[in-house]
């Protein structure tokens, strides 16, 4: 398909559910479909879905139109089964590109959401009021509204993330210039011209579609050029739990899917509110969904690429906010990827959210336990996990600088195991050598290893004296990261895309540095 | 070759931390080219000066090293490659240097104290220490007091390394301090300590002449003194 990607990370799929458990949950989706089916509030959907077998007819009792569907299970079957099994998912530079199979658990991470605030954070000096000599250096956070110049920043910033795989706009632009109508084509300039990954986000209206095909056109050198590197992918969450085919969402989904360009289904039902908290209740149902979405992708455009989006999430049971960073989270998504490796789709997964609302330990326990447990499970797209805070509120560009870190170990250690009859070989040499040796010591023999890559790095933060110094040292390196130079879209096509698409801030133009 | 390539070959396998022709460097590709051991016989057998190899190639090379180490872009390991050439290398010379009259920069007697058998720490300073031109004798792990005596007086050796890594073995170390005392050889020893829990307060505790945190402070110690 391509021979240049990121490589994420190959890793030993952790399966929680056995294979009948699958089988029963699919079949327990299947039974949702029949019966009670969906509600459809979109009446193209309606008509596709009634015109490949499926049992249509009009909800007298909604009062804004709405369609009862309920599915066949053969329907859902051979729709899903058309989806194909790999995918690439584009980027300026060839090598940022992503390849996605199905059939092979290559992990990648991104960021996510579309925060309204991000959280900047400066370090303060405080004095001991008992020691005049006693200083110490506190973070603090202050917390400014999202607007394009921001978002700029945060691509920016997540251009230089190593372990950053893909970008999904973490920010909303906010503006006073921004309205809804140029929402779109600012907010994928602002991501386009200040990173070199995969750009991936929602659609405000369906009006600008187009123009932001055009702007990605533009930068790929033409329409067949963007649909062999897609820089640009759309998520549509075409469902409102529980079982409601929002009107909008499923007419943006036609238009994104005709385009001919990648689209994630994306439910995100919360247990205890919009689903069962019960984990098998919860996975059925957004297995469901999830479900009938692939399936009116495929009805619309055969083979058209998709991704298996799932982003099941708690309730908090004292206020009906969601909880992520719970052992729950991890129950449900980890389900999800074993249903979507059933189904052969890749899938879109989600970890690295929680409550805490600035960076610290809270933080740190929320996102370690979904990182490390969804990179397990074989996810091939795991959004969600650089700099988000106070549950999807918020984005932290130091956040996102600590989760780069928290990543990359993890990538490290769930790197495939390095045993094979040449490596024994080379050991059993050393054994002998360094034995035969006065010291028997093996640190020389480190070398190979440590060169090549091998061997991990401490924790770029850590603090070697009696205190921690984390934030304040990714506050640091924070800093030399933004001040290296970005890679922006050259001038010739920053130009054209400002002739070809009217209603790009003037702001967001870049003098192109590198 | 000429002298001149000999010097430039094993200084540059020195800093390769290339001990033999099997052996990887620092950089990619060198396997199978000479190392430190064929360089060194193969530049004696050609009538190079064992002295000038030592000068020239074993310690400029490790003043090299050192700066690397110093600037982040060498790792122990790398470090300890390195100081294991110039040891192997000084394995190789030394009957070609004391034919010739050149002395080395001292015994140095070192041990890990009765009691404790960890030598990690232990071995990483002999290695170095070698590296840095003495001539070190390992007494190695579990050593009794009188053992270490015996060596001192047997070589004349002005230096003792005592190490431990445990809290109830550090204490031997002022056995033997005390021991030297009795026996009248404590003005002519110079003894360092090292060890997870020893410190320069427990050194001057037990009399040691001082603390050394690693091997590479064992040997600006020495400098220091030397000075």
């Amino acid at each position: 398909m391509i021979d240049t990607y990121r490589e994420g990370v190959l890793v030993k799929p952790y399966e929680r559910l056995s294979q009948e458990q699958v089988r029963l949950l699919d079949k327990a989706s299947l039974s949702i479909l029949a019966d009670p089916g969906i509600w459809c509030y979109n009446e193209r959907a309606a008509k596709l879905f009634q015109a490949h077998g499926a049992k249509v007819w009009e909800d007298e009792k909604s009062v804004s139109p709405c369609w009862r569907v309920t599915f066949p299970a053969g329907l859902v079957r051979e729709a899903v089964a058309k989806a194909p099994t790999r995918l690439v998912l584009g980027a300026r530079k060839p090598e940022n590109r992503l390849l996605l199979d199905a059939e092979v658990p290559r992990v990648y991470f991104g960021s996510g959401s579309e925060a309204n605030i991000w959280i900047e954070t400066e370090m303060e000096e405080f004095v001991n009021a008992k020691d005049g000599n006693d200083k110490v250096n506190v973070p603090r956070f202050k917390e400014l509204r999202g607007n394009s110049a921001l978002l700029s920043r945060a691509a920016k910033l997540c251009d230089r993330l190593e372990h950053l795989d893909f970008f999904i706009r973490p920010l909303n632009i906010q503006d006073p210039e921004i309205t809804p109508e140029n929402h779109d084509i600012n907010k994928f300039f602002a991501s386009l011209n200040n990173i070199t990954k995969h750009v991936q986000a929602g659609l405000t209206t369906l009006e600008k579609l187009n123009d932001v095909v055009r702007m990605a056109e533009i930068i790929t050198g033409g329409a067949e050029s963007l649909r062999e590197n897609p820089v640009v992918s759309f998520i549509a969450c075409v469902f409102k739990s529980p079982l409601q085919i929002v009107d909008d969402t499923a007419e943006k989904a036609f238009a994104i899917v005709e385009s001919g360009l990648p689209l994630v289904i994306s439910s995100s039902p919360q247990g205890g509110s919009s689903a069962p908290i019960q984990e098998a209740g919860m996975v059925a149902q957004i297995n469901a969904e999830i479900l009938v979405g692939i399936t009116l992708t495929q009805l619309i455009r055969e083979g058209s690429p998709v991704l298996y989006g799932s982003v099941p999430v708690r309730a908090r049971l004292d206020d009906l906010h969601d909880l992520y960073g719970c052992p729950e989270f991890n129950q449900y998504n980890i389900d999800c990827v074993q249903l979507a490796r059933y189904y052969q789709v890749p899938c879109y997964s989600t970890a690295g959210v929680g409550d805490a609302k600035v960076p610290g330990m809270q933080a740190l326990f929320e996102k370690l336990l979904t990182h490390l447990y969804m990179a397990m499970s074989g996810a091939q797209y795991i959004h969600y996990a650089f700099g988000l805070l106070d549950r999807t509120n918020t984005f932290c560009p130091v956040q996102a600088v600590l989760d780069n870190e928290q990543i990359g170990k993890i990538k490290h250690c769930l790197r495939e195991p390095k045993v094979n009859q040449a490596e024994i070989d080379d050991m059993l040499r050393i054994v002998k050598k360094v034995m035969a040796s006065s010291h028997r010591l093996y640190a020389r023999f480190a070398r190979k290893a440590m060169h090549r890559g091998d061997i991990s790095n401490p924790y770029r933060f850590e603090t070697k004296d009696l205190e921690d110094k984390v934030i304040e040292n990714a506050l640091d390196y924070m800093e030399r990261l933004e001040a290296e130079p970005a890679d922006h879209l050259d001038q010739a096509t920053q130009d054209q895309i400002f002739k070809e698409v009217p209603g790009i801030l003037p702001s967001l133009r870049e003098v192109q540095t590198k | 070759m000429e002298t001149d390539e000999f010097i430039k070959a094993i200084a540059f396998n020195v800093v390769q931390g290339r001990v033999e022709a099997e052996d990887e460097g620092f950089d990619d590709g060198l396997e199978g080219q000479p190392g430190v051991t064929e360089l060194v016989n193969e530049a004696l057998e050609n009538g190079v000066e064992p002295k000038e190899i030592v000068i020239e190639a074993l310690t400029k090379s490790m003043e090299e090293v050192g700066e690397k180490f110093e600037r982040n872009e060498y790792l122990i390991p790398d470090m300890l490659a390195s100081a294991e050439c110039v040891g192997v290398a000084m394995d190789i010379l030394s009957p070609h240097l004391i034919k010739a009259g050149v002395k080395s920069k001292g015994k140095f007697v070192i041990a890990t104290v009765a009691g404790d058998l960890h030598d990690i720490g232990k071995n990483i300073v002999a290695i170095m220490l070698k590296g840095a031109g003495y001539q070190v004798i390992d007494l190695g792990t579990d050593v009794s007091v009188d053992i270490i005596i015996s060596a001192v007086k047997e070589n004349e050796a002005p230096f003792i390394g005592l190490s431990a890594l445990l809290t109830t073995t550090m204490r031997v170390m002022g056995e033997v301090v005390n021991k030297l005392e009795q026996e009248g050889l404590r003005d002519s020893v110079t003894v360092l300590i090292g060890g997870a829990p020893t410190s320069a307060a427990f050194a001057q505790e037990i009399g040691a002449d001082a603390h050394c945190k690693d091997g590479f402070d064992a040997i600006d110690v020495l400098k220091t003194m030397a000075a």
